[in-house]
């Protein structure tokens, strides 16, 4: 790899910088192909809606590629966010679920049923802007990247990063947690938000919806890969980089360090809200065990088994882990717990790159070949450059 | 009733095969009638459940790992005797039972997601499962959806009733009422100590508590404490008993933080011989982990205890044992979890079909008069009427019961007057 | 609540809660120590600190019932020969951890988090495949169950006080390995930069597959003695594991003070807070408290290095 700031620098005066190179929009296309048509065509209804939930984890894992492998903050906590942004949704589709003819044998119709459990007698106030969906529809988002940008500023700002900052996101993820489990009245306590039925009218348990919400969450995820990639390769993705490996020296040509860790870790923190809200729609309840310190880390292997530099990786990464998962746990549960321990470990040991990078090793430089021997358009692939 | 008529007959059969388990041939003892009754799948199945002319599919979800398989694998060892025993018997319609597990992980969304796979994929006819509330919670809206029929184990807070779950456990009024009026008039209790995990169960049980306590006994509840799941450090709170004296510690704390309060206060030389402490969620099981000495002369409250006395528990007991080992307890969940199975295969026979409704339909007022803790029966609103026990904790590790409920309680899920 | 009591009684409760305080305060110390030192000295985040401290209370179950069995004579003082097995066990587990795992991970600090996560799936794993998915009772010896009777009125159980007395000891041990022999001046040296420590002739690899034995093996002992006041199942590693890391990130992460500082604090708040609210409610407001402290001072309350 060269110098970042020579990487920095030539970035900014060569435009060898396309949207996106030809291999990129092949692997794009591949995935959309895959996700869009291959899976619904060959899966059966309730498969098809597993693989649905296992994306809304990509979600995740592609905000992890971003302020992971671009901005070099590793974030034990993202469940934090997956969690807030699936909460949002699921107050609005919970409060949906609790009118009044459905909950009259409560000692207060109207309010969910856990409020009535726990002698709550009113709606409370932090529930009351979700009766509304398009005000949920920000929430979503605005939630958890506002909660981001607070833990982001009073970290990055004294310039709190690494292993320290890993660990307290973990801790704030278990703070969270305790406190959603142990204020039941108000969140739904360790059993969750459950029996979600319909959005605005819409009832989204039937195989139909279950159907539209798959193809949804497949766009929202090809966008947020966009997104993302338009990020990483507009200038700011560069400066990402470098901070990444030389963060003195791009602290020293003038940049705001904290502000560019805050944007990266704000940005994994709305993708990974965009993921939680869609889970909860597909799956139709949202637990505090997501908030958790294990998924949190779960979803970290995730993009570590795509590879934490790619964006397409992560997916990927994702699927194949969950596909595993899903196997081995039907039949071996026990088997999966080795296993995944070892995943963990050969993939830091073994591949640090993961898929994108054993792909990127021993798969892209034949494909390119090739692909330059069919139609020489594409703009030569400058050695060293960073990974994409 | 038709049902009870039809079973009379087998009961000793039954009561012989479980003794020999596997060792009796049992084929050759099988009433012929059971394969002469043996109806054709298309009139038992109408629904697209796997059922074939040979075999039928049922499904067993609990957690084998992470937090909760402490507690969840004596429900999955009782399930898998009674499926033996039903097989060895000839199987429920003629059919032999086919057993495919699933684990939870004590993951909630991991359990509404294999409950989708067992109804979903593997059309499991029946699934015995979940375990904490949480994890039916989730499984719940699946098992509603798609038609299907829970048998759950565990006792738990009420407040719900679903036409596609059997509540084989109690219900928090029949755990708890019975013992409260016990500990009050042989103990003279007037002021009790409340201590709980911070979760449902924990607090509808401790809600109803104290309105019977409040209300009904006219005494005093003089504390009430929650810590969260996990938590283990309780030298405070037993300072708080030390200065309040409560008559009754009155407990529903789970988990890992069982041990460490039961450790704590004996540590702390609170004498559970003079001190009456009285808790709705220690079963033998947890006593494995807590230690005998540190928890002896505490009184449990549930209905059913390894060491209960009757034919039909040393049968039990003796089953258990050979299929898991002489050292394996068997705690009051284990006992209704494997009640599970044989309820379904009597609903099955009653309704002559599994088709679930038939066989939600036909559960109603089904009797199992084998069942370890005595007997128990289905009400229609699909708890079971059962007795409670109240029993004192032994170092062995095992209970002594020293109070029975003279008839059987009735469940009631919404009881009026203490929400 | 206050209102009825004497003021003997109340006397009698405030010395026992100053107790329970301390108590709780040994417990955190013994918790966070051993990953305090690990991350002190490398940087590495143990995260399979909370299995390594079952592998402490698994040797000691071991132990209580090989006493039992064979030399029940003796088994008033197994509890010592266990501790010393646990040490040896978890300590030994750690340096082969590190030879094989962790030494090929400096240069990238945050991998090692995942990497030892992996390592306590694996170990959690293990255990239940060896000891079952239940709990396990450990046997206690007769004199550290019960309690002292201090004054009529004040009590103070007798395996609080043996834990406050190990931690006393292996705190006061561990500070003087650090800043007292010659090992620790090489850590020292090794921590503050190792490139000169190995010029200086310090074989730089070997100091850091012995702290991070001692890490582990100081979890082992903390394990040991927790099974006298927590439960010894497959996964109760994780009911210690959030505390631990709060504590650690609370002190500031780089130095021992810190975390002695941070240990006491927190016992502190909660256990006075746990006394007049009930004890959820204690819980939260303890995390939120530091919480709070941490975004406003995310270093920590001590800090030596942890800028970078």
């Amino acid at each position: 790899m060269t110098s970042p700031v020579q990487t920095l620098s030539k970035s900014l005066t060569v435009n060898d910088n396309p949207f996106m190179k030809p291999m990129e929009w092949v692997s794009l296309a591949l995935l959309a192909a895959f996700i869009l048509i291959v899976l619904p065509a060959t899966l059966d209804a309730f498969r098809l809606n597993l693989v649905g939930k296992y994306l809304t984890y990509a979600f995740v894992a592609l905000g992890l590629v971003m302020c992971w492998g671009y901005a070099g903050i590793l974030s034990l906590g993202q469940g934090v966010f997956f969690g807030l942004g699936g909460y949002c949704m699921a107050m609005y589709l919970k409060l949906e679920a609790s009118s009044v003819e459905n909950t009259k044998i409560q000692s207060t119709p109207g309010i969910p049923d856990f409020m009535d459990w726990n002698q709550i007698t009113e709606l409370p106030l932090m529930w009351k802007p979700f009766q509304s969906l398009p005000l949920t529809l920000i929430l979503v988002v605005a939630v958890p990247v506002f909660f981001a940008f607070v833990i982001g500023f009073a970290m990055f700002t004294r310039r709190v990063g690494g292993t320290y900052f890993a660990i307290i996101t973990q801790a704030i993820a278990a703070i969270l947690t305790i406190l959603i489990v142990g204020q039941q009245g108000y969140t739904g306590g360790i059993n969750g938000i459950t029996d979600l039925r319909t959005l605005h009218g819409w009832d989204i348990r039937t195989d139909s919806a279950k159907f539209i919400l798959y193809f949804l969450n497949g766009g929202l995820l090809i966008g947020c890969i966009l997104a993302a990639q338009y990020v990483k390769k507009a200038k700011l993705g560069r400066i990402l980089l470098a901070m990444r490996d030389k963060e003195d020296r791009v602290r020293f040509s003038g940049y705001s360090v904290a502000g560019f860790k805050v944007f990266a870790f704000c940005l994994a923190a709305g993708f990974a809200a965009i993921g939680g809200a869609m889970f909860t729609l597909q799956v139709g309840f949202m637990s505090p065990s997501f908030v958790g310190i294990v998924p949190s880390i779960e979803m970290v292997i995730y993009a570590a088994v795509g590879g934490r530099l790619s964006l397409f990786g992560a997916v990927w990464g994702t699927l194949l882990v969950n596909w595993a998962k899903t196997t081995f746990s039907e039949s071996f549960p026990e088997l999966w717990l080795f296993g995944l321990g070892a995943l963990f470990i050969a993939v830091v040991l073994a591949f640090p790159n993961g898929l994108a990078g054993i792909y990127r090793s021993y798969v892209e430089p034949r494909l390119t070949r090739k692909v330059k021997a069919l139609a020489p358009v594409g703009a030569p692939v400058p050695h060293g450059t960073p990974a994409e | 009733m038709a049902a009870d008529n039809e079973h009379g007959p087998h009961s000793a059969l039954r009561r012989k095969l479980l003794m020999g388990l596997a060792s009796i041939p049992a084929m050759a003892m099988m009433p012929r009638s059971a394969f002469a009754a043996a109806p054709p799948t298309s009139a038992v199945n109408t629904t697209g459940l796997a059922v074939t002319d040979t075999e039928v599919t049922v499904g067993i979800l609990h957690s084998a790992t992470g937090t909760m398989a402490i507690s969840e694998t004596g429900s999955i060892q009782a399930e898998k005797l009674a499926i033996a025993q039903i097989n060895e018997m000839g199987g429920v319609l003629g059919r032999k039972i086919k057993v495919i597990q699933e684990d939870g992980a004590s993951d909630w969304p991991t359990f509404a997601e294999k409950a989708k796979k067992l109804l979903v994929n593997d059309h499991c006819a029946a699934v015995m499962g979940c375990w904490t509330s949480a994890s039916r919670k989730a499984a719940l809206p699946v098992f509603e959806q798609y038609n299907g029929l829970l048998y759950y184990p565990t006792f738990y807070e009420g407040l719900e009733q679903s036409k596609n779950v059997i509540y084989t456990g109690q219900e928090a009024t029949q755990q708890i009422l019975e013992s409260l009026n016990w500990v009050t008039k042989e103990k003279g209790a007037k002021t009790f100590f409340f201590i709980g995990s911070d979760y449902i169960w924990p607090r509808t049980s401790n809600k109803i508590a104290r309105k019977h306590i409040e209300n009904v006994l006219k005494t005093k509840v003089v504390g009430e404490e929650y810590f969260p799941l996990g938590h283990t450090q309780f030298n405070s709170v037993i300072n708080k008993i030390k200065l309040t004296k409560p008559d009754v510690i009155f407990t529903d704390v789970v988990g890992g933080s069982n041990v460490a309060f039961y450790k704590q206060l004996k540590a702390a030389g609170i004498d559970l011989s003079k001190q009456t402490l009285l808790t709705i969620s220690v079963t033998e099981d947890e006593i494995d982990g807590i230690g005998g000495d540190n928890i002896a002369g505490a009184y449990s409250c549930m209905k059913y205890f390894q060491s209960l006395k009757n034919a039909n528990n040393e049968k039990f007991v003796a089953a258990f044992h050979k299929m898991w080992g002489e050292k394996t307890v068997i705690g009051d969940v284990t006992q209704a979890a494997y009640l599970g199975p044989f309820l379904w295969k009597m609903a099955c026979e009653k309704a002559g079909s599994f088709d679930v409704d038939k066989v939600v339909a036909a559960s109603a007022d089904i009797e199992f008069k084998e069942a370890p803790e005595g007997y128990v029966k289905i009400h229609p609103n699909h708890h079971l009427w059962s007795k409670t026990r109240v029993a004192k904790a032994l170092p062995s590790g095992q209970f002594e019961i020293v109070y029975e409920s003279p008839a059987l309680i009735e469940p009631n899920p919404f009881p009026k007057g203490y929400q | 609540m206050l209102g009825d009591y004497s003021l003997g009684d109340l006397g009698a409760i405030f010395a026992m809660q100053g107790f329970a305080g301390l108590i709780l305060f040994s417990v955190y110390v013994l918790m966070a120590l051993g990953l305090a030192v690990i991350f002190g000295q490398m940087g590495v985040i143990n995260m399979a600190h909370g299995e390594f401290m079952i592998l402490g209370a698994y040797v000691t179950y071991l132990c209580s019932t090989f006493f039992q069995t064979h030399l029940p004579g003796l088994f008033g003082i197994y509890f010592f020969v266990a501790m010393i097995l646990a040490f040896l066990a978890s300590g030994a587990l750690g340096m082969i951890v590190e030879w094989t795992l962790i030494r090929h991970l400096y240069k990238r600090p945050l991998d090692t988090l995942l990497a030892t996560w992996g390592l306590s799936l694996i170990l959690q794993q293990s255990y239940r495949t060896i000891f079952g998915a239940r709990e396990v009772g450990v046997e206690l010896p007769s004199w550290l169950i019960g309690s002292v009777q201090v004054t009529d009125t004040i009590e103070v159980p007798i395996n609080g006080l043996f834990v406050m007395a190990i931690t006393t000891l292996i705190t006061v041990g561990v500070g003087l390995l650090m800043y007292r022999s010659r090992f620790g001046q090489q850590v020292r040296a090794v921590m503050q930069n190792r490139p000169m420590a190995g010029a200086v002739g310090i074989d730089t690899e070997k100091v850091d597959r012995y702290t991070f034995g001692l890490g582990c093996g100081i979890a082992g002992v903390a394990g040991s003695a927790f099974t006298m006041i927590g439960s010894t199942g497959p996964t109760s590693g994780q009911l210690y594991i959030v505390d631990t890391f709060l504590i650690v990130v609370f002190g500031g992460a780089a130095s021992l003070l810190g975390t002695i500082a941070s240990a006491f604090s927190i016992s502190q708040t909660q256990s006075t807070l746990e006394f007049f609210l009930s004890g959820s409610t204690a819980k939260v407001l303890t995390l939120l408290a530091v919480v709070g402290i941490l975004m406003v001072r995310p270093q920590g309350l001590f800090t030596l290095k942890v800028r970078r």
